[in-house]
């Protein structure tokens, strides 16, 4: 049995990596859910975060900035793949959406493997990251308890803007039923556009924050892609909430099980989405007869 | 050419191909280590194009049966639990099949998204129990070294099968046997079930048919060749390497079965030796050699965008298209001169004809009431809306029952809770007596209740005859049977039913011909043709005059009157002067009541029943509902 301050630290372990998750699924779940598209090439646009990173932290030396490019970065990579490719595949079958964009994502890594080599890179934690936090009974890095603030921060934010905006709540009718937006009249090719350009954000500042913790390859995004797919899974098909409430649930497994045995951290995961399958097969917050 | 060796000339071309590559393919770069080594991806990929190109599962999770047939495989061999190298080889294969039916039974639950996530996941799950808890047998990330080579015969006369060209025999041999028993699953009752499951899943459960059952079988099918691909791989390499569990894996065996052709079989050889003779030869080329993966992974994105159907699959197409542009230039032109015309059928139903229902499902011990099937107070409540509420009504054995009442009077729910597509909130069905509530569609269709549909439901890509032959196998072979290795057309009494059934339904010269071809009448009169082949005891016609012209309307009443001959039918439809016509009793609902319910006279003059129709009074709503007859 591991001691309290293991668990603890475990815990916020899980909370951060958790968080992380619920980012990267909230992303690939409002894509899904909108557009209905499954993105494959998501744990590739997670390693282009990461770079863009990379290469703005290098150019700007403030992390603040190399988040705000890294966006306006993501951004265009975003709508540039919805307009050049994603767009044309609406219509066609699920299974030729999945491959086109398991496409993208080879040439994703692969032009970034190209351009920066596929040795690792090292991003700085930011000057105010720096260091360990005291927290009565545990020491932690303080830039992960950052993490945890600021990806809870961005969540809040795509919480507004999906449940507080008009935007929001044409995203929302989207997941419902994608025909009848359609039907009233709303340019659902624009909000398809933006649909896609936000989730690819919220992916990509995913890495971005990861950054520093990790090192930087073209490959970082694959384990996160397969656990955000089990994680959409445990909180349901285009399920926001499912998204981060499943993001946390995944985090946690992995992080508390490894603290007794690292070997089956992984596993538990799988094993958790198993029963989920059994049980409740829609997810936890998905609704029955969708898919 | 004789049929008998036409059939099989993709075989023997196959023979005949794998027989001259390793004399012919080396000079253009292709040693026999790397056609050994497309052969065993092709092998892999056999499996895929059975679920992927025939069932329509895309998995990304093969790596998994793929490691395991590999690991178990060379675990038992290297610790020498087994002796035999082929004794290993089947005891890996059968471990992947076992695991396949674990992995599946959880996957085929979900469809097309969920499908490939799920399959993804579990993939991943191998990899990590691979890599940890079982590191101690599998070696972790390091593999399993000093596999034994395949012996053939025993002791000093033992031949060693070696590295090369002995490798390359055994691997091509293993192929072919693959090939051949894949043609003969997909040629198969099985294969034709999986094709029409691509085509519409929820079509063949309402014919009677377990789908998931079949799916499973799919999937397992799968996980076999996978596992036998996989457990080759250390005798083969004399090692066992970790990454066949990778995600990378399953990703490459999805890329090269896609273009080198899903659905044909062939596909997954041509795409694994192009790709690996790609990936051999470009990072050959000066200043390219670190990018030849970003090169492919273009040319995928390129392929999925305007070639989809992969190498062999637009080979094959535009052969087929230049072979038969006449034939389906003529069949467009008659679908054409079908509709102008009005689209009546070009005969009258030939009265000659005995409907074909060889064997009713309920035998005559459970059928002897007069009550064929039976609501008693059916409900369905969608939130606060009560679509149906209370509905009981009885209909007699062998006669045409109508349902019918104004838009949203609840009829199309009410039908689709007696065929258990939709289960009621409260109440239950009774064929002949028994509770059909509560088992399922399929399993309703198996015990003799069929319905034709408002929208037609068809297998558009299959051909007149095998739509019908679908339904037929569903009466035929009942709700699951794994006759893998029997022709899908090998039953004379049920090809001759079908036969009668394209000529009673005035489609025998379409037989050969895809449903998405058919005019609108003919795929309406194939809709309940297809209800009509699983011999029902009841057959539910949802509209089955929905957008016919005059003429059609008349042959379709005839067709049903002839019907009815042979079992009960229940009908909801909105052209009321057809039903006073042809029911003999009529159940009237209205906002999901029953309003009235009794023979076609005393419905027609019921007061209430025509002040639902035409809110007017009765003496002058009488007048227009009689003049209806």
């Amino acid at each position: 049995m591991p001691s309290t301050a293991v668990l603890l630290s475990q815990a916020f372990n899980g909370l951060a990596l958790g968080s992380l998750l619920a980012l990267v699924s909230s992303g690939l779940t409002i894509i899904l859910g909108t557009l209905g598209v499954l993105n494959f090439a998501h744990g590739a646009l997670f390693a282009v975060g990461a770079y863009t990173a990379f290469v703005m932290m290098s150019a700007t030396h403030s992390f603040l900035l190399a988040l705000l490019g890294g966006c306006a970065i993501m951004l265009v990579v975003g709508f540039a793949m919805e307009r050049l490719v994603i767009r044309h595949f609406y219509a066609r079958p699920d299974e030729d959406q999945i491959l086109v964009t398991y496409g993208i994502g080879i040439v994703l890594v692969e032009a970034l493997r190209a351009w920066f080599g596929g040795n690792s890179q090292r991003v700085p934690v930011p000057s105010w990251g720096v260091g360990a936090t005291k927290l009565g009974f545990l020491v932690y890095p303080t830039y992960r308890l950052q993490l945890i603030g600021i990806v809870a921060a961005l969540l809040l934010g795509l919480y507004l803007v999906l449940y507080r905006t008009a935007i929001g709540l044409v995203v929302r009718a989207g997941i419902e039923n994608a025909g009848m937006v359609g039907i009233l009249g709303i340019d659902v090719r624009r909000t398809f556009l933006l649909v896609f350009g936000i989730g690819v954000v919220a992916v990509g500042l995913a890495g971005m924050l990861y950054a520093p913790v990790v090192s930087v390859t073209p490959d970082m995004g694959a384990s996160f892609m397969v656990q955000s797919f089990v994680v959409i899974v445990l909180g349901g098909l285009g399920s926001f909430p499912g998204a981060v409430v499943g993001g946390l649930i995944a985090g946690e497994v992995i992080s508390l099980t490894s603290a007794f045995s690292s070997a089956y951290s992984e596993v538990m995961l799988y094993g958790l989405m198993a029963l989920v399958l059994v049980a409740r097969p829609q997810g936890l917050f998905g609704t029955e007869g969708r898919v | 050419m004789p049929p008998a060796l036409r059939r099989i000339l993709p075989e023997l071309a196959l023979a005949a191909f794998l027989l001259v590559a390793p004399l012919l393919l080396p000079p253009l770069g292709f040693s026999h280590d790397l056609l050994s080594r497309a052969l065993n991806w092709a092998l892999f990929g056999l499996g895929l194009d059975i679920l992927f190109g025939l069932t329509g599962l895309l998995s990304f999770g093969q790596a998994a049966f793929y490691g395991t047939g590999g690991f178990v495989t060379a675990t038992l061999l290297v610790s020498g639990t087994v002796g035999s190298v082929w004794l290993a080889l089947l005891a890996g294969t059968l471990a992947a099949g076992l695991f396949g039916l674990l992995v599946g039974w959880l996957a085929v639950r979900r469809i097309g998204i969920y499908f490939a996530m799920i399959t993804l996941a579990f993939g991943q799950m191998a990899y990590f129990i691979e890599n940890s808890p079982l590191s101690g047998w599998t070696g972790g990330e390091n593999g399993i070294a000093g596999v034994p080579l395949p012996t053939i015969g025993f002791g000093a006369d033992a031949v060693r099968i070696t590295a090369g060209l002995p490798m390359y025999t055994l691997l091509a041999a293993t192929f072919l046997v693959g090939f051949v028993l894949a043609r003969r699953i997909a040629k198969s009752p099985v294969g034709l079930i999986l094709r029409a499951v691509k085509e519409n899943t929820a079509r063949v459960a309402m014919l009677g048919h377990d789908v998931p059952a079949y799916k499973l079988a799919a999937f397992t099918i799968a996980a076999l060749y996978a596992g036998l691909a996989g457990a080759m791989l250390g005798p083969f390499q004399s090692y066992m390497p970790p990454d066949a569990f990778a995600l990378e894996t399953s990703g490459q065996l999805v890329v090269q079965t896609i273009v080198g052709g899903v659905g044909t079989l062939v596909g997954p050889l041509v795409g694994a030796a192009l790709w690996l003779w790609l990936r051999d030869n470009l990072q050959l080329i000066p200043g390219l050699g670190p990018l030849w993966k970003l090169v492919l992974g273009l040319a995928f994105i390129g392929l999925v965008i305007g070639l989809r159907r992969g190498i062999c699959g637009e080979i094959l197409h535009l052969w087929n298209r230049r072979r038969e542009a006449h034939r389906l230039r003529a069949e467009l032109a008659r679908t054409e001169a079908i509709e102008v015309s009005g689209g009546a059928p070009a005969r009258a139903i030939p009265a000659e004809i005995a409907l074909p229902m060889p064997r009713p499902a309920v035998d005559g011990r459970s059928a002897r009431g007069e009550i064929a099937l039976e609501a008693r107070g059916l409900a369905r409540h969608y939130g606060g809306l009560k679509a149906v509420d209370g509905v009981s009504f009885t209909v007699r054995r062998g006669s045409i029952h109508a349902v019918i009442g104004p838009n949203g009077a609840g009829k199309s729910t009410l039908f689709k809770m007696l065929s258990d597509e939709v289960s009621p909130s409260a109440g239950e069905v009774l064929l002949f007596g028994e509770r059909l509530t509560g088992g399922g569609v399929s399993r309703a269709a198996q015990r003799g209740i069929a319905k034709s549909n408002q929208l037609n439901q068809l297998f558009l890509n299959l051909t007149v005859q095998d739509n019908l032959r679908v339904a037929a196998l569903a009466r035929a072979r009942g709700g699951f049977r794994l006759d893998l290795l029997a022709p899908a057309d090998g039953r004379p009494e049920m090809e001759a039913q079908v036969a009668t059934l394209m000529d009673l339904l005035d489609l025998s010269e379409r037989a050969g011909t895809p449903a998405s071809v058919l005019a609108y009448g003919e795929k309406r009169r194939l809709e309940i043709g297809m209800a009509l082949a699983t011999s029902p005891n009841v057959l539910l016609l949802d509209e089955p005059l929905a957008g016919m012209s005059l003429s059609e309307r008349a042959a379709t009443c005839a067709l049903i009157r002839r019907i009815a001959k042979a079992c009960t039918v229940v009908v909801v439809e909105h052209d009321l002067d057809a039903i006073f016509d042809l029911a003999e009793r009529i159940t009237v609902l209205c906002e999901g009541r029953l309003l009235a319910d009794g023979p076609t006279d005393s419905v027609r003059r019921d007061a209430a029943v025509q002040r639902a129709y035409l809110g007017a009074g009765p003496a002058e709503a009488g007048a227009t509902l009689g003049s209806a007859a």
